[in-house]
């Protein structure tokens, strides 16, 4: 009797996370130096080929490398483009331990989600349009994806093509949200998002294409040159 | 025209980027207030499924992932992946890594003299169930210390990583453990301002225990809900 009593009692009630006056959005906390063996998987930031582009396994024994490899095969319709810029702190360093997280439409400006109902419209089955990159020694985060399509904007607008852009990293307490544009990006002059940047700051969203054809944009968290993040 | 029924924005929960007592947060915080953008396509789609093929299969016993058996107290860690309205999210992925028991990391920059364990590396994977449930099995990490002040040292706890449905809903976070005095005192759990601090903190959870083998914690994420109103910006019509 005693026992029974004994399995049946609770731990006491707490003001923690299973608390239902506390319910609401779990806070944001930073991803840490530490997440290289957690997150960036190889191959993660080629949505084209089978490269290992977006790890670092030089962070971590062999042995503890248990990311495994990009599982998608066959090859997108579209352009295939190289993405990368330099993540940069308020004394201008360069960022070793950050990351970079991509989503994107496909060619045909359609999202691999249920979300986007557009039928008419098809899904590329080599495209997922989600990728990631952690930065490397020198703050260089890279990617090689397809040039996506247009995609609708509000109201009857349509968007300029171009990339959501997501940076996390030690000293960043919540995900940073940008975007990346296209310096001949078709419709950049009516993009209803880039209109809504002042003039002066809007190149911080427009990558450029180098002589080796890379598409360049550095993203700088601080300074004269602060790229611009969105409230969501 | 296209309707978009948009997310919540962040609640006064979530921490400011800049929190001086965090140090790192001093130079990589931008200084400009975030721009006020009205929700797109972009920002309400998101790799929902898709999961194994894009990342691999799921990594829920992080007990068992080398030879040997790694050292330490063996934890089970459950919730459910939850929206604003207590709905469930499934199919969502959640990731997670984590120091050892003695509170050292397998990364190599992690150099503090705790020892590796060769048996524990401290990375899982899982996808949530149509309830929104996840479930992993590891051992409970250890506190260590860091440079961000003399004497720092961070409170044990397991970093996870969601996606949700959405862009929109990204999140990546750290769970704490019950009655650790080390969150009163960290800089990072204490970004985010109490009450809303305790969303971070599990419970101990007897029903969650499994007898002769595991202690067993609970800890619920909830994520940006969707509104219930079409975002619809018709002027131009």
């Amino acid at each position: 009797m005693m026992i029974d009593e004994l399995e049946r009692r609770d731990a006491a009630p707490r003001h923690d996370n299973q608390d239902p006056a506390l319910f609401g959005q779990t806070p944001s906390q930073t991803v840490g130096p530490f997440f290289h063996y957690g997150l960036p998987w190889k191959g993660g930031a080629d949505l084209v080929g089978r490269s290992d582009l977006g790890a670092r396994p030089d962070l971590m024994p062999p042995e503890h490398y248990l990311l495994g490899t990009s599982g998608v095969t066959g090859t997108p319709q579209g352009e295939a483009i190289e993405i990368a810029g330099c993540i940069y702190d308020g004394n201008g360093a360069p960022i070793p331990d950050a990351m970079v997280e991509l989503w994107q439409a496909n060619a045909a400006g359609r999202y691999a989600s249920p979300d986007d109902g557009r039928q008419e419209i098809e899904l590329d089955p080599h495209f997922i349009g989600f990728g990631r990159s952690a930065t490397d020694k020198e703050g260089v985060f890279r990617f090689r994806t397809i040039r996506p399509g247009r995609v609708p904007g509000p109201g009857n607008s349509l968007q300029a093509p171009h990339i959501a852009l997501s940076i996390f990293g030690r000293g960043l307490l919540k995900r940073l949200a940008t975007r990346l544009y296209f310096a001949d990006g078709e419709g950049n002059d009516t993009d209803p998002i880039l209109a809504l940047v002042p003039e002066e700051r809007r190149r911080t969203l427009i990558a450029v294409r180098r002589p080796d054809h890379t598409w360049w944009l550095d993203v700088h968290l601080q300074g004269p040159d602060e790229t611009v993040f969105f409230d969501l | 025209m296209t309707l978009i029924l948009p997310y919540a924005r962040e609640d006064g929960g979530n921490p400011p980027s800049l929190y001086p007592d965090y140090r790192s947060t001093v130079l990589r915080s931008p200084r400009q207030p975030p721009l006020l953008v009205p929700p797109t396509l972009t920002e309400v789609t998101g790799p929902a499924g898709n999961w194994e093929r894009l990342i691999g299969p799921a990594m829920t016993d992080l007990t068992t992932q080398h030879k040997g058996t790694p050292q330490g107290q063996r934890i089970v860690v459950t919730g459910r992946v939850l929206d604003e309205r207590g709905r469930p999210v499934p199919n969502t992925i959640v990731e997670i890594w984590q120091a050892n028991a003695a509170g050292r990391y397998i990364h190599s920059k992690d150099d503090w003299p705790a020892p590796l364990d060769p048996n524990f590396t401290g990375a899982g994977r899982v996808v949530t169930d149509e309830e929104g449930n996840y479930r992993y099995v590891t051992i409970r990490p250890g506190a260590y210390p860091w440079g961000n002040h003399k004497n720092a040292w961070r409170p044990a706890h397991i970093h996870l990583s969601l996606l949700g449905p959405a862009f929109a809903t990204r999140l990546v976070t750290q769970m704490y453990f019950p009655d650790d005095p080390l969150i009163e005192i960290d800089p990072i759990a204490n970004a985010v301002p109490l009450p809303f601090r305790q969303r971070l903190v599990s419970r101990f959870d007897i029903g969650t225990t499994v007898p002769n083998w595991a202690l067993g914690y609970r800890f619920d994420i909830v994520l940006k809900g969707r509104e219930q109103t079409p975002f619809e910006d018709d002027h131009d019509d």
